[in-house]
């Protein structure tokens, strides 16, 4: 029987005896080249075991077919970065002994609603077979998922020694859903829930925790819109001795997070919640002593929350800013002079978000104070187009002159030039992600008025290190000729309102070789750029346009030479579906599998091409359009 | 169209399963012609947002956009431009907008002061929220800020100083009879009253709980804010 369909015994590593041996020509004669089972074993004890990265072990599994089915043995960790890209079962088939998954459904653009609230990304088939395949499952990752409560029910039934949950953007389910995992999953101890949209069944769910000593090292519900017993919740951390990261949300006075900080004393993260007085104080009554609160806390490394701050309380946390490596100021209104006195003590700063209420005098204390600022984000309080803009061309040009480590930054503004845009390009070389949003459309250079290709063309060609990218302002093709040109690192790009021509679209796809997610919304390209990066989309995990200038006849195409992509087209409106020359959105993918079943409703008409996967639909309308795929082999099938 | 479903979620899902439709079970889809309820985030929050003296006189019906991208914002008519904002743009999570929403009046005030918080509700929404009353100079502030957390929220019509005329009986009833969304709140008395009716400082001092309710179902409040008025004048 063949290497190939023979699984060597893995438990124990037993040693099995070998039906040949070559022995070497010269050399050491006791030397004894070892059989192919050797081989294979040695492979596995000695270099995958070893291999973590997703990267190193899909290499191993291209070796050779022994490679490979060994790899799939022993691989624990799985990574699905675009859950229709492999249907749940092929993966089951394939891994056997997974014990942590990340599943990434829906595109970034669907948190700024461009995608109808009915498009997909359900946790259920992916749990359906799970449950059956994974019942060692620890951990589960999502993002951008739709989960219910009933997929947390039967998640928790299913996985018994469930570990970590963490659940980043995601919807559907609520509080009953949380009393479920609460209840059931009793070895948790990472309960994570980040910018999610949970609904309030008015479910005590806090109090469902099992009432002995918990393994809880991670409670984050900040995201959680909703009242929460407090009196419980003080049980609950005072019985979770390993508790190392909470967040609380809005709902917590702040006379409340000192009760749970005195209890809490070995915490390393820490979201404050409301940081503000929610409840009726009686007169005279004594405030409790917040400062010594927060300087028992001496692991602090890590604060944010600040939900309704009361600006007079922000002095409380000087005792721990200069450990602090990550603070997160981003829901609290304050001002330069408010965050002064605070940001000076935190030198150690690696992270720090914001709100442009601190304007550009605030960011200069930044720069001052935190040298070794890794990470910036500046949000704006007003998210209007043309608001006034407290932040500009002076405070990124200040956290270039200051944060010379810097390596990520998301900046929102109403102005900026090129020249604090080069600036930072050469003050900043260990850039890795550069984002900048001037909020105005097409706005060019104040200062100068010329657009801003020369900014973002300096950014791509200084930071070499640069991987990530999204531009704004006013910008021609020249700023997407610059990209192709020397962004040959950048993996994702995130494009509005930009370009002249079909040529900014195309330096793009065929300038860039490691492009792997692109998204692009109101900008002029066309079809004949499409079929630019024909060579390129099997590379890419997906690709976004939305209200460009791609035709159904454009898409049709690209679905046609292209039968390993899925393309998705939606359109917003009944009418502009025929009459529309344009196609609203096109979202393309590639995919393993058949296209995908649950795709919303739609009504069933005769097709005029013979594509993968072609789909209109309109939000809350039954689509038009009919599926009409072609399976590996060749043979074409409809599907539902 | 009813942006947010009345239904509890699990009514919902019951609904779904003896629908009659294509996909796979247990996956999501459209449930009698209503956009499934997903929260606060996506695509409702984009139809929902529109100018509201547009939606009361296009009637209940449609809420198709005529203009897909260019859609009037319901801040508009509150404070700021009348620039039209487009869909997702700025690209900000809608959690930070409303919750900005709240604190700008917040930084406006100048912080600081005993804070009086009250729950808001509303009728058919999936979640509640708290708001500061204290924050707010007039009602025209308050629905401002409650407009930019409720996005589908309505406003019946307020007079420059935001006090309904409750001697008009006629253009009360109208606000009531539409199918407008109403503020109402609970006093000290454990009374409903219909928001607008007393000055300012004195509802913020006997405000206990607000419930934004459809206008139908506030039809009973009438008479009883009514009465009151007359006690108190």
């Amino acid at each position: 029987m063949s290497e190939d369909e023979e699984l060597p015994d893995l438990v124990g590593g037993s040693t099995r005896s070998s039906n040949s041996t070559a022995v070497s020509g010269g050399g050491d004669q006791n030397y004894v080249s070892p059989s192919p089972d050797q081989v294979l074993e040695n492979v596995i004890e000695n270099v995958l075991y070893f291999l973590t990265s997703r990267h190193d072990r899909n290499a191993a599994s291209l070796v050779c077919k022994s490679w490979y089915h060994a790899e799939a043995l022993t691989r624990s960790e799985l990574f699905i970065g675009n859950c229709y890209s492999v249907s749940p079962c092929r993966v089951t088939n394939r891994f056997k002994l997974i014990k942590a998954i990340a599943i990434k459904g829906k595109p970034r653009f669907s948190d700024f609603s461009l995608l109808p609230p009915d498009w997909g990304a359900h946790f259920a088939p992916w749990l359906r077979a799970m449950a059956v395949s994974y019942r060692a499952l620890e951990k589960v990752y999502l993002k951008r998922m739709c989960v219910s409560d009933e997929d947390l029910a039967i998640a928790a039934h299913s996985f018994p020694i469930l570990k970590e949950l963490v659940l980043v953007c995601c919807e559907g389910f609520g509080t009953d859903g949380l009393a479920i995992v609460a209840r059931e999953c009793r070895h948790i101890r990472v309960l994570e829930l980040v910018d999610s949209d949970i609904t309030d069944d008015e479910v005590d769910w806090i109090s469902c925790f099992p009432d002995d000593v918990t393994c809880l090292e991670s409670l984050i519900f900040d995201c959680v819109e909703s009242p929460i017993n407090f009196e419980a919740l003080e049980r609950l951390v005072a019985r979770s001795p390993s508790l190392k990261k909470l967040r609380l949300n809005s709902y917590i006075s702040i006379r409340q997070l000192y009760c749970l900080m005195i209890r809490a004393p070995q915490l390393t993260h820490l979201g404050t919640g409301s940081f503000s007085t929610l409840e009726i104080v009686a007169q005279g009554e004594q405030e409790p002593d917040y400062i010594s609160a927060f300087a028992a806390c001496k692991s602090l490394i890590c604060l944010s929350g600040f939900k309704d701050i009361n600006p007079e309380y922000l002095s409380a946390i000087y005792p721990v800013c200069g450990n602090l490596t990550s603070l997160n100021l981003s829901y609290a209104n304050i001002s330069a002079e408010q965050l002064k006195p605070v940001i000076c003590q935190c030198h150690k700063l690696q992270t720090f978000w914001a709100l442009d209420s601190v304007s550009d005098e605030g960011l200069q204390a930044v720069s001052a104070a935190c040298k070794d600022l890794r990470e910036l984000r500046v949000f704006p309080v007003e998210a209007l187009e043309d608001a006034e803009g407290p932040v500009s061309e002076v405070g990124l040009l200040a956290i270039s002159e200051g944060c010379r480590k810097l390596q990520s930054i998301l900046y929102f503004c109403q102005r900026m030039t090129n020249a604090a845009v080069v600036a930072m390009s050469k003050n900043c070389p260990d850039l890795v992600v550069f984002r900048l949003c001037i909020m105005g459309r097409h706005r060019p250079d104040h200062v100068t008025g010329e657009p801003m290709d020369e900014g973002f063309g300096a950014i791509v060609k200084n930071c070499k290190k640069l991987t990530r990218l999204a531009v704004s302002g006013l910008l021609t093709d020249r700023a997407f000729n610059y990209i192709g040109q020397y962004g040959k690192l950048l993996r994702t790009l995130s494009v509005a309102f930009a370009g002249n021509t079909d040529l900014g679209l195309k330096y793009l796809l065929e300038g860039c070789p490691k492009l792997l997610k692109l998204e692009i919304r109101d900008s002029p390209f066309g079809d004949s750029a499409l079929f630019a990066g024909l060579h390129h989309y099997y590379n890419m995990r997906f690709m976004w346009l939305s209200s460009c200038k791609v035709t159904r006849h454009g898409c049709e195409e690209v679905a046609r030479q292209l039968p390993g992509l899925v393309v998705e087209v939606i359109a917003l409106n009944e009418e502009d579906k025929e009459t529309n020359e344009y196609v609203d959105t096109m979202y393309l993918y590639r995919s393993l599998d058949r296209p995908r079943a649950d795709a919303p409703r739609m009504m069933v008409r005769p097709p005029l091409i013979v594509g993968k996967a072609l789909y209109k639909y309109k939000a809350g309308l039954p689509l038009a359009g009919l599926k009409i795929s072609r399976s590996p082999c060749g043979s074409m099938y409809l599907s539902s | 169209m009813a942006m947010i479903s009345k239904e509890h979620k699990k009514e919902k899902l019951e609904f779904e399963e003896t629908e009659l439709r294509l996909g796979l079970p247990g996956g999501g889809g459209i449930v009698n012609g209503d956009l499934v309820k997903n929260g606060k985030r996506g695509y409702t929050e984009t139809v929902d947002l529109k100018l509201n003296l547009a939606l009361k006189e296009t009637g209940k019906g449609e809420n198709l956009q005529k203009e897909k991208n260019l859609i009037s914002c319901s801040n508009d008519s509150v404070k700021h431009t009348h620039k039209a904002q487009v869909v997702g743009w700025p690209p900000v999570r809608s959690f930070r907008k409303s919750l900005m929403a709240v604190q700008k009046s917040n930084s406006e005030e100048g912080g600081g002061g005993a804070a009086s918080f009250v729950k808001v509700s509303m009728d058919g929404a999936p979640y509640l929220r708290k708001v500061d009353l204290n924050m707010y100079k007039s009602y025209q502030d308050l629905y401002g800020a409650l407009g930019k957390m409720f996005s589908s929220f309505t406003m019946g019509k307020c007079d420059s100083q935001g006090m309904m005329d409750f001697m008009n009986e006629r253009k009360l009833m109208d606000v009531l009879n539409g199918s407008d969304f109403v503020p109402t709140y609970e006093d000290k008395d454990g009374d409903w009253m219909l928001v607008g009716d007393v000055p300012w400082g004195m509802f913020v001092g006997s405000c206990n709980r607000l419930c934004i309710m459809k206008g139908t179902e506030a039809i009973g409040l009438a008479p009883r804010a009514m009465e009151k008025c007359k006690n108190r004048s």
